[in-house]
């Protein structure tokens, strides 16, 4: 398990890539080498009316530079408060926090959609199996390049100016992208068709879920999920997102 | 410098504890916060058997505050007692089981269930904004509340600590009727209840349409409510409502609390209740206060 701290990290370089999507690298110290891919971090806001933190995905690390990148899109008051964040600009964190994806040597399919992507370029960078990856956006593509370092990647846009017109799973179909094991993250009705299609096809289906936290470490529980077996902490079928998860086997979780 | 507070007979190494729901068990926070340097560790609340609690979104955040409806979702007591007792019993801390029910007698075998566990004090939610049954049922009349309280006095070992609501007229008359119940010790405020609708999705915010709102947003309340409680009845209380510093936790001192309790701050930083004792005795310090309870009420 990774050790959690909760530390002030100091901005390394911050720009947008995106409309609304900004890339934060961070000075966090050895919290850099405990986080693995697929675990997020706990972002607290400066102004004080905004108590709780925002959880993000970690995007990449740097352990030898005490640096992770987060790659986050503007949804509210407490991310655009993060976005006017200039370099040398402090603002606390917490984590790695949760459970990150299991890297499997198996011939992979990553599927990503819209701000599902970023915790998908730490996996592909640390999975050195065959593998493809399948990002899909609404319409502005980003991280694309830094992907094809790492892999084959196809892409998907709602508008279909980028790659194949449609979803990730149409994308994958045209592409006819085969693996053995899925990794996936992004919006709930991606998820859900990725895991009919995963486990349709008898492939190990990790996916990463999200929801609204406080917490963040397990003791609230804002955070759950319906899962198929009882969970650990209260016995019933709730399992917590930020602390059992935020990945899961699809076959864990209703969606 | 004295920092032992007494409630009900039950002494405290320090007045900071936790609020219930915040703090889990403490396992988790465990991770960041040394539980032997708490007074108490008030668990989140327990009932007979497992809750699942609500739907999800169960929180959403206000300004200077937040809005939860977990739903009490908890293992239920034998788990509880099972498993988060023994964990407890490691630290050098008092240990506060809050109980919850959705009828009288569940909250009387929860409490019963208690009797012979090494526990220091319970803690009887009737103040849950968040379910349908039970909850703040028993927390918004003066009678029910009365006659509530007589059933878990009548079962229960350890002192009984009662948690109101805010979500009443006069939360004088609340605290009267469980004096007059039997309680040896009063908790207050619970959450009040708020709404917050998402105007983009055109929806609730949280999937139970309403949650208990909390945070700093509320303190002012909080700080009211104690002083006025702190004025009617003669049981200690345990002061909680948005307290994130020392100077926050020392209104709810000044204003009539004996204990204070950390809640929502827990989530603005895992350590707060530690930053609010340091706070506390550094207050102290400075100003020549020899014994925390020559604060206790002394704005008058």
């Amino acid at each position: 398990m990774s050790k959690k701290s909760r530390v002030m990290a100091v901005v390394d370089f911050h720009e947008p890539i995106a409309s609304d999507v900004y890339s934060l690298y961070l000075k966090v110290g050895d919290m850099a080498g405990e986080a693995v891919p697929g675990q997020f971090v706990a972002v607290y806001c400066n102004e004080g009316s905004r108590l709780l933190p925002r959880p993000i995905s970690i995007c990449e690390t740097f352990p030898e530079k005490g640096m992770i990148r987060l790659v986050y899109r503007v949804v509210g008051d407490g991310t655009e408060e993060m976005s006017k964040l200039h370099a040398g600009a402090e603002l606390a964190v917490m984590g790695p926090l949760g459970n990150g994806y299991t890297l499997l040597d198996k011939k992979a399919i990553l599927v990503a959609g819209g701000i599902g992507i970023p915790p998908m370029l730490e996996l592909a960078k640390q999975l050195t199996c065959e593998k493809t990856i399948v990002l899909g956006y609404r319409d502005e593509v980003f991280l694309k390049e830094e992907f094809e370092q790492y892999g084959t990647v196809v892409v998907a846009s709602e508008d279909g100016k980028n790659g194949v017109k449609g979803n990730v799973l149409d994308a994958i179909k045209a592409q006819q992208v085969t693996g053995e094991a899925i990794y996936s993250c992004g919006p709930t009705p991606m998820l859900r068709a990725i895991k009919e299609y995963g486990l349709s096809k008898g492939m190990i289906t990790q996916i990463s879920l999200e929801e609204k936290m406080a917490c963040g470490i397990g003791a609230c529980l804002a955070c759950v999920c319906q899962s198929r077996d009882v969970d650990s902490h209260s016995h019933v079928h709730n399992k917590r997102i930020c602390k059992d998860g935020p990945v899961f086997l699809a076959e864990e979780v209703e969606l | 410098m004295n920092m032992e507070v007494n409630l009900a007979g039950v002494t405290f190494q320090n007045p900071v504890m936790t609020a219930s729901g915040t703090f889990g068990s403490g396992a988790e926070y465990s991770e960041f916060v040394d539980l032997n340097q708490l007074g108490a560790v008030v668990t989140k609340g327990v009932a007979n058997v497992p809750w699942p609690g609500n739907p999800t979104p169960r929180i959403a955040e206000t300004y200077g505050g937040m809005m939860n409806a977990v739903g009490l979702q908890n293992p239920g007591i034998d788990v509880f007692c099972e498993r988060d007792i023994p964990f407890l019993k490691q630290y050098n801390t008092r240990i506060i089981v809050n109980v919850c029910g959705r009828s009288e007698k569940d909250y009387v075998e929860v409490v019963e269930r208690l009797a012979d566990e090494d526990v220091d004090m319970l803690e009887i939610n009737v103040s849950c904004p968040n379910v349908k049954e039970g909850g703040i049922a028993f927390g918004q009349k003066p009678q029910a509340l009365e006659s509530i309280t007589k059933a878990v006095k009548k079962v229960a070992k350890q002192p009984i600590i009662m948690k109101l609501s805010p979500n009443v007229t006069d939360i004088t008359e609340m605290a009267k009727a469980a004096e007059a119940g039997g309680a040896d010790c009063l908790s207050l405020i619970n959450t009040l209840t708020g709404m917050k609708i998402d105007v983009y999705r055109r929806t609730f915010a949280i999937a139970n349409k309403t949650g208990g709102l909390s945070g700093p947003a509320i303190k002012p309340v909080a700080v009211r409510m104690v002083y006025q409680v702190a004025q009617s009845v003669k049981l200690p209380i345990i002061g909680m409502g948005g307290i994130l510093n020392a100077e926050d936790a020392l209104e709810f001192i000044l204003a009539g609390a004996s204990a204070v309790a950390v809640g929502t701050g827990n989530f603005v930083n895992p350590t707060t209740t530690i930053d609010v004792l340091e706070g506390i005795k550094a207050y102290m310090m400075n100003y020549g206060v020899e014994d925390i309870t020559q604060l206790i009420g002394a704005v008058k």
